[in-house]
């Protein structure tokens, strides 16, 4: 099991990589939908199948076919690629990198210094667990995530309104 | 032979009838390209392909000849990496979906706690074949198509879940087998749950993109949507992908709402794959009905169905099977 856990970080790493890197959008969506898959992945090696076929369902399935959407109707041509060529020069992003890097060694001391003994047991959470714990421990969080999202629906509806296209 | 020992011989076999299901389900996904023509021909008061082999049974074997000896052309304005994934997209995820499907009881690919949500992850995978085709042609009325289906699946993935959620709160489980098993002892589940059945078909209609869901390849409006640059075998794999995925719902529907391998009443336990076959076979045609007698609608009215009708009747039937489980505690 730490054998797959380790590959698929490793894909998912890589195609998060090519997500940054890469100057074509609708190239760059694909390799973020090959790296939600690697978490998946990630989550199924873990034995954590729930939460791993949700990342799939919601996040590769719904939340990505809108972003491939907009992206497809924004038809970005060869204007935008040139452009992302100009943002990926070494003076723009070496400094990030620079400053994101000596954040990865201090996370790795971290890890490496406090004497974490957790393996990975390939025993399996199921979906009964999950439901038990999050409208148990975890319920105030739930709830304020729904007003949250009940928030979104709300404004949506505001600016999808019939009569706000007529003002306009 | 020394190898051979029982564990390895289990891994074997259970490999094989993988692949022997795996072939089915093409084989049948193929099959049905000419079933569908005889079929509608045969409604619409004409002959259909009777030309090759008796009834025109091997017009399959004609049709692949052509196919794989046409030309394999990539237009030039084509982005060639997603155009060429599209179609592989398109054949595998709903051919991917069946191994959650329980045929008979010693027969089945995987036996999966979260097996209806792999399904739903699989149909949300589905979709991708028609985005990517549709932008990566660089057509117009490829993109249009590619819109379409991706507005119709924003619209159709919500209820697609809940409408079955009802089921999953009766039997308690993701397990497919756990569902069947269950359906057994008590009753189908398609009179209790009569709303999720009507919900779950028009959406599974609908992750099949076929008629009346088929407005991403509306051929009087838009000449055949997103696959209209395809040509050869990769146009073909769309097209067995599209009958992959009719084999693959009808079963879901056998396996979710008619008890899977059991026979009404406990009729005749001693065949249950016939059972599964007769029932799937059963969705299979009301699939080609549907589209050999229903008109296509727009696809804002589809849009609006789903979440006007269709969306608010899940969550109806979910909230008053909650209550009766709870109830019945």
């Amino acid at each position: 099991m730490e054998f797959a856990f380790y590959f698929s970080a490793g894909i998912a790493v890589l195609a998060t990589l090519r997500v940054v890197t890469h100057t074509n959008p609708v190239h760059a969506l694909l390799y973020f939908i090959i790296s939600l898959l690697a978490v998946a992945m990630c989550f199924f090696s873990l034995g954590a199948p729930f939460a791993g076929i949700l990342e799939i369902i919601v996040y590769a399935g719904a939340i990505m076919v809108l972003f491939v959407f907009v992206v497809m109707m924004l038809n970005l041509g060869s204007s935008t690629m040139a452009q992302e060529r100009q943002w990926l020069k070494p003076g723009i992003w070496f400094g990030p990198a620079a400053l994101s890097l000596v954040l990865l060694i201090e996370l790795l001391y971290v890890l490496f210094s406090s004497d974490v003994t957790a393996t990975i047991t390939g025993e399996s959470v199921d979906a009964k667990a999950v439901g038990v714990h999050l409208f148990g421990p975890y319920l105030l969080a739930v709830e304020l995530a729904s007003m949250l999202l009940l928030a979104a629906l709300v404004a949506a509806f505001h600016l999808g309104r019939p009569e706000a296209k007529e003002l306009s | 032979m020394s190898w051979l020992s029982p564990e390895m011989a289990d891994i074997v076999i259970q490999i094989l009838k993988s692949l022997v299901i795996m072939l089915a389900v093409v084989v049948c996904g193929a099959l049905l390209s000419w079933v569908e023509r005889r079929l509608l021909g045969l409604w619409q008061d004409r002959y259909g392909p009777n030309r090759v082999g008796p009834f025109g049974a091997f017009q399959l074997g004609a049709d692949m000849v052509k196919m794989f000896f046409k030309e394999d052309w990539n237009p030039p304005f084509v982005d060639k990496l997603i155009f060429t994934l599209a179609p592989v997209v398109a054949m595998s995820a709903l051919l991917i979906a069946f191994v959650v499907i329980p045929v008979t009881p010693t027969w089945g690919v995987a036996d999966l706690n979260i097996g209806l949500l792999f399904f739903f992850a699989m149909a949300g995978l589905a979709v991708y074949a028609v985005l990517f085709a549709g932008w990566s042609s660089n057509n117009k009325f490829a993109l249009i198509g590619a819109l379409r289906a991706s507005a119709q699946t924003l619209s159709y993935e919500v209820f697609l879940g809940l409408s079955l959620m009802g089921i999953v709160a009766q039997v308690g489980s993701f397990n497919m087998r756990d569902i069947v098993d269950y359906q057994a002892q008590n009753v189908w589940f398609i009179i209790p749950q009569i709303l999720g059945f009507a919900t779950f078909f028009i959406a599974g209609v609908a992750v099949t993109h076929r008629h009346p869901f088929d407005q991403p390849e509306a051929e009087q409006e838009i000449a055949d949507g997103y696959h209209i640059e395809y040509a050869g075998m990769k146009w073909g794999m769309f097209f067995v992908g599209e009958y992959i995925g009719i084999v693959m719902v009808s079963a879901l529907l056998v396996t979710l709402f008619f008890g899977g391998w059991h026979g009404p009443f406990g009729l005749l336990p001693e065949v249950p794959f016939l059972w599964f076959a007769l029932k799937t076979g059963f969705f299979i045609m009301l699939f080609i009905l549907l589209r050999a007698s229903l008109p296509r609608p727009r696809y804002d009215q589809v849009m609006a169905f789903g979440w006007k009708v269709c969306l608010p009747l899940t969550l109806i039937n979910l909230l008053v099977t909650g209550a009766l489980v709870l109830a019945a505690q």
